[in-house]
């Protein structure tokens, strides 16, 4: 005798059970700590605070914790806790210009005032998996052979007086921008408030504002396939990179009591301004044009393909004919989101069964009429 | 009604693409049941010029007034795209050079001759495929073929399957472009009979760009000859074919190959 | 979750959904975009209706959810799990005196009564969606009331199958001027939009769009005068409470392919059962 399946709450109870465990892992195993995570594994707590939209690296860390390293997973916590954050304002436009400089290359010009100054990148190192990392006591065992010198910690290639400048790294684009060679990066001057996707739904055409929103915000996978297509010829646009930034800058408020900003705390940035494909018109000569990426952390690849996509979307503005996906705004915006792209894929594990149910219905009468018409 | 409005008429169409010249300063009228055909090589401006009769393109300067079926006079580059929609859809109708671009390749022959009528409220299965079998019928188009993709028919057919689909609801003014551009010269012909034959059959007033003089001709009871631009010399297309003044248009006609 | 709002989005958030509800109603069928926001269950598992039931949700209400047509079905659990948590509302599996209902794929196969409101959860809220990727488009086709391909996809349909191909979401034309999805319930369950006594909401929280079907309003499947619209039938009857005319589940019972249908709308089934 068939009885009705029951049992879907406590199937469920069990199953959080199960996870909470399997998380854990072996216990005879040290559990890991959030600081480990922040320290240890910053470059994925970064990338949630990417694209959780949200800057808190303890809250990052613990997502990445229980998530058991499911990166989209953990950016899912960020985003669902981020809803329940109660919204007082926003802080001025952030300066970059005055950023703290950890890092900052250029490969447009060999040498710019201020130097070339690597920083901790990965981009020199031989791709050899360094067996002394495997043992739990890598301090110990290998003290560096070339410890760093005091004062070259940033790594400078070439020379520049930092303190000459007065600590405030000039732009690289502004060597172009002083010759009128790129176009200008102005404010609109008719501007209505600056949008916020994640308080209003997009509506097409989109404004460069909720463009730059949604990507910074876009899985990394995505607008990195979709940078790596501009470069390949779908809507190649010929950029270099003018100036990557990676450093520390202040976030200011004005609150309404005090009438005047003050500092709330200080946060890293990672900053990309490439510089593309110059255009001219019948009556402008020909200028370089831009795009543009900034992400909290230290984020490069991030950065970069958020520029290129940036400026394959500026088609339209740029009067070029979009052919590829990259210069597609709806294609780009509405599939960027890796929150929603993967509750929707996932939500085929959901019950289907009903409207599989009208599908079988439907397909045994269509079979049943072709039968009866063959014979 | 009014009797004295012409169904189109347009003054100091201009268009400019940067510095360089579309269309400058053209006018012309069109009469209900007429065809005008606008001839010129390619480089004339009459593809910018029909841009901007059909609201395709924006005029940098000019009016292009159209008398609507409710006797509403309407300044095409002005109107909002919502009107202009509707436009499209009830009074007028578009035949593309490339059918591929004026027929819905994804669904059968009949569906695509049907679209327009359903757009309209009809919702007899039964009637429309019907009346899509009587149209590929007058196109020449086998009815058997009625539920086949447009992409296993001849260029020709898709040809003609595309002047199905936009004559099907009547439209009073038709805009063509190249109608028969891309095909072979028979086939070429044997188009420009149907057109001829339908044209008079439910009294269609048409724009019909070309840079065929045959085809102008065959169809067109006035023409417009442009050349860089500019109109150059307009009349009845007998007068103008046959005693041309304008040295450019003796110079078009005498080069007509005969046979 | 104390430091939680009741029904967990804060009361700003709800206000600006109950707007986006409030023109929904106003223009049946018609999507009204909204700010959706990001919820603690994926997208695509229900956020916009979980989203829309959080909006209109008060204290003294009583919830139902089902998925599949039960009230037992993992998602189901899930969601009224959520709302048990962040409201502390009474919950029932009783259709007859739920006065808020959430639902994923069915319609009750109790008839529901005025006062009563019933939240669908949407994956894709548009209808045109299969012709024309663009939303610049779609929308414009919706102002201009320019849905000929609607029909064009039916007609297509008889032609190659003889009979239209769509078995669920099957789209409605609502007070004779929008077209609408009514989310993936099979369109058995279409008739029941037509006219109902009860307020129909539709959120899709991936895709932030509300729409709405007020109380009594002509809703009608699309359809050609000679191939009118058709539900589905069994030859079956329920084998537990042994109804005819009711949506069924197919149960596979062993591996030899044998196989029992039951009521997909448990709690209809078990009021019939007398339990």
């Amino acid at each position: 005798m068939y009885v009705a399946v029951k049992g879907g709450e406590r199937a469920i109870a069990n199953a959080h059970r199960l996870l909470a465990e399997e998380r854990r892992g072996d216990r005879s195993v040290a559990e890991l700590s959030l600081a480990q995570i922040d320290q240890q594994l910053g470059l994925a707590v970064d990338r949630v605070m990417i694209e959780g939209s949200l800057y808190d690296r303890e809250l990052a860390a613990l997502a990445i914790k229980q998530a058991r390293g499911d990166l989209i997973e953990a950016i899912f916590l960020a985003r669902a806790y981020r809803t329940t954050l109660h919204r007082f304002g926003a802080s001025r436009p952030i300066d970059t210009d005055g950023m703290a400089i950890r890092r900052r290359v250029s490969a447009t010009f060999k040498d710019i005032p201020g130097g070339q100054i690597l920083g901790a990148t990965f981009d020199y190192t031989h791709r050899l998996l360094d067996f002394g990392l495997a043992g739990a006591d890598a301090d110990g065992a290998k003290a560096p052979s070339n410890p760093a010198e005091p004062g070259a910690a940033a790594g400078a290639e070439s020379g520049g007086d930092l303190a000459a400048l007065g600590g405030r790294l000039p732009r690289v684009i502004e060597i172009l921008d002083r010759d009128g060679l790129i176009e200008p990066e102005e404010p609109d001057s008719d501007r209505r408030a600056v949008g916020d996707l994640t308080r209003e739904p997009v509506e097409f055409p989109a404004a460069r504002d909720v463009r730059l929103q949604s990507l910074a915000r876009a899985d990394e996978g995505f607008t990195l396939a979709l940078g790596y297509a501009t470069q390949r010829g779908y809507g190649r646009n010929h950029p270099f990179a003018g100036e990557i930034r990676v450093g520390e800058v202040e976030v200011e408020i004005v609150p309404e009591e005090l009438g005047f900003p003050i500092s709330i705390g200080e946060i890293t940035v990672t900053e990309c301004q490439m510089v593309n494909q110059f255009k001219g018109s019948a009556t402008a000569p020909p200028q370089f044009t831009r795009g543009y990426g900034l992400v909290f952390g230290h984020a490069e690849r991030k950065a970069m393909t958020m520029a290129l996509v940036d400026r394959a979307l500026r088609c339209r503005e740029l009067g070029e004919t979009p052919a590829s996906p990259a210069q597609d705004e709806e294609f780009v915006l509405y599939h960027g989101d890796n929150v929603e792209a993967s509750g929707f894929v996932q939500h085929l594990k959901l019950p289907h069964h009903v409207d599989f149910q009208s599908e079988l219905v439907l397909i045994r009468t269509l079979r049943s009429e072709a039968e009866a018409r063959a014979r | 009604m009014d009797a004295d409005r012409p169904l189109l008429r347009a003054r100091g169409v201009t268009r400019y693409y940067g510095a360089r010249i579309g269309c400058r300063d053209v006018g012309l009228d069109l009469w209900p049941g007429e065809v005008l055909g606008i001839v010129g090589e390619s480089g004339s401006g009459k593809t910018t010029l029909l841009g901007c009769l059909c609201g395709r393109l924006a005029p940098s300067g000019g009016t292009v007034e159209f008398t609507q079926r409710d006797g509403i006079v309407v300044d095409i580059p002005t109107l909002p795209e919502p009107a202009l929609r509707k436009l499209a859809r009830t009074d007028w109708g578009v035949v593309h050079q490339n059918p591929r671009d004026g027929l819905r390749l994804g669904v059968s022959a009949g569906a695509n001759v049907g679209e327009r009528l359903m757009a309209l409220g009809a919702r007899h299965y039964g009637r429309i495929r019907q009346t899509a079998a009587d149209w590929l019928g007058r196109v020449e188009i086998d009815r058997g073929r009625i539920d086949d993709w447009p992409e296993t028919f001849s260029s020709g057919m898709q040809q003609r399957l595309q002047i199905a689909r936009t004559l099907v609801t009547e439209p009073r003014l038709v805009f063509m472009d190249e109608p028969t551009g891309g095909l072979d010269v028979s086939v070429q012909a044997r188009l420009l009979d149907l057109l001829r034959r339908l044209v008079t059959d439910l009294g269609l007033a048409a724009v019909i760009v070309t840079h065929d003089l045959a085809v102008t001709r065959l169809l067109a009871h006035r023409l417009l000859v442009m050349r860089g631009g500019e109109a150059v010399e307009w009349g009845l297309t007998d007068q103008v074919l046959d005693d041309p003044q304008h040295p450019y248009t003796q110079l078009l006609v005498s080069s007509v190959l005969h046979p | 979750m104390s430091h939680y709002n009741f029904a967990f989005l804060d009361e700003q958030t709800k206000r600006m959904i109950r707007r986006a509800i409030l023109k929904a109603v106003a223009i049946p069928g018609y999507q009204v975009p909204f700010g959706s926001r990001e919820m603690p269950l994926s997208y695509g598992w229900g956020t916009g209706g979980v989203q829309v039931t959080a909006s209109v949700i008060g204290p003294d209400d009583v919830l139902k959810v089902i998925d599949q047509g039960a009230d037992d079905t993992t998602n189901a659990v899930s969601i009224r799990r959520f709302f048990e948590r962040t409201t502390r509302v009474r919950t029932t599996t009783r259709t007859d005196t739920a006065t808020l209902i959430q639902t994923r794929h069915r319609i009750p196969e109790t008839p529901l009564a005025e006062g009563q409101i019933v939240v669908f959860q949407v994956p894709i809220p548009e209808p045109l969606r299969w012709l024309e990727p663009r939303e610049t488009e779609t929308r414009k086709m919706h102002a201009l009331e320019e849905y000929g391909v609607m029909h064009v996809r039916l007609y297509e349909d008889i032609t190659r199958h003889g009979h239209v191909e769509t078995a669920y979401d099957y789209p409605v034309l609502v007070n004779g001027r929008y077209i609408m999805r009514p989310s993936p319930i099979p369109k058995f369950d279409n008739p029941k939009l037509d006219r109902s006594p009860a307020l129909l909401l539709f959120g899709a929280g991936r895709e932030k769009r509300i729409y709405a079907v007020p109380p009594f309003t002509a809703v009608r499947s699309l359809d050609f005068e000679d191939h009118p619209f058709a539900i589905e039938r069994w030859d079956q009857t329920c084998a537990l409470c042994g109804a005819a005319d009711v949506f069924m589940d197919e149960i596979v019972v062993d591996d030899k392919g044998g196989r029992m249908f039951v009521c997909s709308d448990t709690d209809f089934c078990e009021r019939r059962r007398g339990r």
